[in-house]
């Protein structure tokens, strides 16, 4: 089947009343969570996922898409009427965002967001849906060597390139690989790190290290430190465009998606990359560099579609290989297994129609976007004004929820308390938390991997390297490695260059 | 010992290091105490992936304790309610702390209606909130909403406790 015929019968999967029903469900509650401070994509999608375990895995899946892009989109409302991002990825929408909601133009601001959202996101949909059956065709003919230097890759390049400290970050994938070893062992059935403790032998589910890190740690952390004083949402009626804000959106909003995309789809992913450089890009090119700084609409319009075309970017190694490379794609990576359908390169064939469903609702999702938020928008602004005491004791009464509904065990809970402390600390000491969650997800991954490549070479370790592939991906992670080492080298030769962003943004969350 | 005294003020981070290398440390006693045969199907044995996370948690640990005596410092999160200009606020965290425990112990033997309300009141209370009477009665429904959702919604049937037969 070619992919045309494959995307229009994801389109008649999406399309029937009850599915339709739960993208529209998805967009709103993506949206809201997207606004709302302390709740991220990941976490929806994690707090749902005992939920969804009553519903089709296609219908979860077509929910979840809507969360996905729903998410993205009310990340940038935040930091347009807040300006103070919740998500790295719209630390560059506030910096021009916000200086226009000042000026007075936050309805222009929210429709250049909107506008560029929609086009960003149906253009790496696209590119979604043609790329990935390529990736497929190429990845059904690699081995174990070469699946083991992937996910090392990933791992690595989230690890390294990512966030400020590429120690604490180190520190927080070694908590991740920790934990995930808890268990039996599949292969031998030994329990590790059970401390004979029963309920610990089928280690500890996703759901429950997710909601802990993610909804607990982010709850106790803002109580912490909870501002006393609000921050003032600055109040927008409905979004609409002039003409000459029509005139210079369109370009940047092509431009960022042309960034976004590509690295989204590398396995260091993340939208932090392609809105840095998207904004970069149209400060030099623009035409009205004077307005950079004081408000510029292209500063919002083309990070804005990097971040939805690195959005749809990640889901392609995601649905390709199975390798999530942020947080939400680690989580829906998690909600695949716990229906019983095993990621990787299999998935398009073994489970066609859901991935073609997946990827019609993304393209629906995207379209609900635009119509619904539109109008909503004044809405939205209002939702930043909820109180908070009822925001963060409803985000620990549902994380409870959600992980004692999974196993309805206590015994969860206690779980969820020790790494909702330990997701507190790495706020407070500056530890990522991507590195831990994707340690968590692919570590056992890996490690099958690796037995399995050496099953195959007979104990010899040259079968690691015995795939070209896997020549070329051990290639790449020295380079990631020794890249801070030749970066000092060259800074030593030359003088310090000043940085491009103003460095008011403080965010170095990249959780969502 | 008072230089000592000073070389620590202010470095909490050093914690962190010690959790890393206490789990570092289990990683590795853990592993070791494995008994595995060799085996030719499985080469690489239980023990071998569980060994480099040590290892790697260790020099971590190290690592991070040299950076911090260096004056290293991991950069606190922000966000849009996080104001770091003043210190953490122990008179919010640990009643929130509290609820939630109460939450656990109570939740088999007291039915998630009970223990639902108290965990959501108390976390209110807890974050400043002093509308005590509506905080109450907002508690008491989302735990009814939830239980009877759950139940009815998605065929979970959470702990009605010591209200059986009454719910």
């Amino acid at each position: 089947m070619d992919v045309w015929s494959s995307l229009m019968d994801g389109f008649a999967t999406a399309l029937t009343p009850l599915n339709f029903m739960y993208a529209v469900i998805g967009v709103i509650l993506g949206t809201a969570v997207g606004v709302l401070p302390g709740l991220g994509p990941a976490m929806t999608v994690a707090l749902l996922l005992p939920v969804t375990y009553a519903l089709e895995p296609t219908s979860a899946f077509i929910m979840f898409a809507g969360i996905y892009y729903g998410g993205m989109y009310g990340g940038s409302t935040t930091s347009i009427l807040l300006n103070t991002p919740g998500e790295s990825s719209s630390v560059v929408t506030a910096i021009e965002g916000n200086k226009m909601a000042k000026a007075g133009r936050a309805a222009q601001a929210l429709a250049t967001a909107a506008i560029g959202s929609f086009v960003a996101g149906t253009i790496g949909t696209a590119l979604l849906a043609v790329c990935a059956p390529i990736v497929v065709k190429f990845a059904v003919s690699l081995g174990a060597p070469s699946y083991f230097a992937i996910m090392i890759l990933a791992l690595l390049a989230v690890t390294a390139v990512l966030g400020s400290s590429r120690l604490r970050g180190f520190a927080s994938l070694g908590l991740g690989l920790a934990i995930g070893l808890v268990g039996i062992d599949s292969v031998t059935g030994q329990r590790r790190l059970t401390f004979g403790q029963p309920l610990l032998a089928d280690g500890l589910d996703i759901v429950v290290v997710a909601v802990a890190i993610f909804a607990v740690g982010e709850a106790l952390w803002v109580a912490a430190h909870l501002r006393r004083t609000p921050l003032h949402a600055i109040p927008v009626g409905q979004p609409w465009m002039g003409k000459s804000d029509w005139k210079r959106s369109w370009k940047p909003w092509l431009r960022g998606t042309a960034f976004g995309f590509p690295f989204g789809a590398l396995p260091a992913g993340g939208a932090e990359i392609p809105t840095f450089l998207s904004y970069v890009t149209e400060k030099r090119l623009s035409k009205h560099p004077e307005e950079f700084g004081k408000g510029a609409i292209e500063g919002v319009a083309g990070p804005e579609a990097a971040n939805n075309a690195a959005a749809a970017g990640t889901l392609t190694p995601m649905l390709a290989l199975g390798l999530p490379t942020n947080a939400t794609a680690a989580v829906m990576l998690a909600a695949f297994t716990s229906y019983g359908i095993q990621p990787g390169p299999q998935l398009f064939s073994s489970q066609g129609p859901l991935v073609w469903a997946l990827i019609a609702s993304l393209f629906i999702g995207n379209f609900l976007l635009l119509i619904i938020n539109l109008p909503l928008a004044p809405l939205w602004a209002k939702l930043l004004q909820l109180p908070r005491p009822y925001l963060y004791a409803g985000i620990l009464f549902f994380a409870t929820l959600g992980a004692y509904s999974v196993n309805l065990q206590a015994f969860d809970l206690m779980i969820l308390l020790v790494l909702g402390a330990l997701g507190f600390m790495m706020r407070r000491f500056g530890l990522p938390v991507l590195p831990l969650i994707l340690g968590v997800i692919l570590g056992p991954r890996i490690e099958g991997q690796l037995r399995k490549t050496l099953q195959l070479s007979a104990g010899d370790p040259a079968g690691l390297w015995s795939e070209p592939i896997a020549v070329v991906v051990y290639i790449i992670v020295a380079i990631i490695l020794a890249w801070p080492f030749a970066l000092k080298l060259i800074k030593r030769n030359r003088p310090g260059k000043k940085p491009l962003l103003p460095a008011n943004s403080g965010a170095a969350d990249y959780s969502d | 010992m008072s230089s000592l005294a000073t070389s620590l003020k202010g470095r909490s981070e050093l914690g962190v290091a010690l959790l890393l290398g206490a789990a570092g440390v289990v990683v590795f006693l853990d592993a070791n105490g494995l008994v595995t045969p060799y085996s030719k199907s499985d080469p690489v044995g239980p023990k071998t992936v569980p060994f480099i996370v040590a290892a790697l948690l260790i020099v971590c640990a190290v690592m991070l304790a040299i950076n911090v005596l260096r004056g290293g410092k991991g950069e606190a999160e922000g966000g849009e309610d996080v104001d770091l200009s003043h210190p953490a606020d122990w008179k919010t965290v640990l009643p929130l702390a509290g609820a939630f425990v109460l939450n656990i112990l109570l939740i088999d033997w007291a039915g998630w209606v009970i223990s639902g309300t108290v965990l959501f009141w108390g976390s209110v209370l807890a974050l400043g909130s002093r509308h005590y009477i509506r905080d109450g009665i907002i508690s008491v429904a989302l735990s009814l909403l939830t239980f009877y959702g759950f139940y009815l919604g998605l065929g979970i049937a959470l702990p009605a406790g010591l209200l059986e037969g009454i719910l």
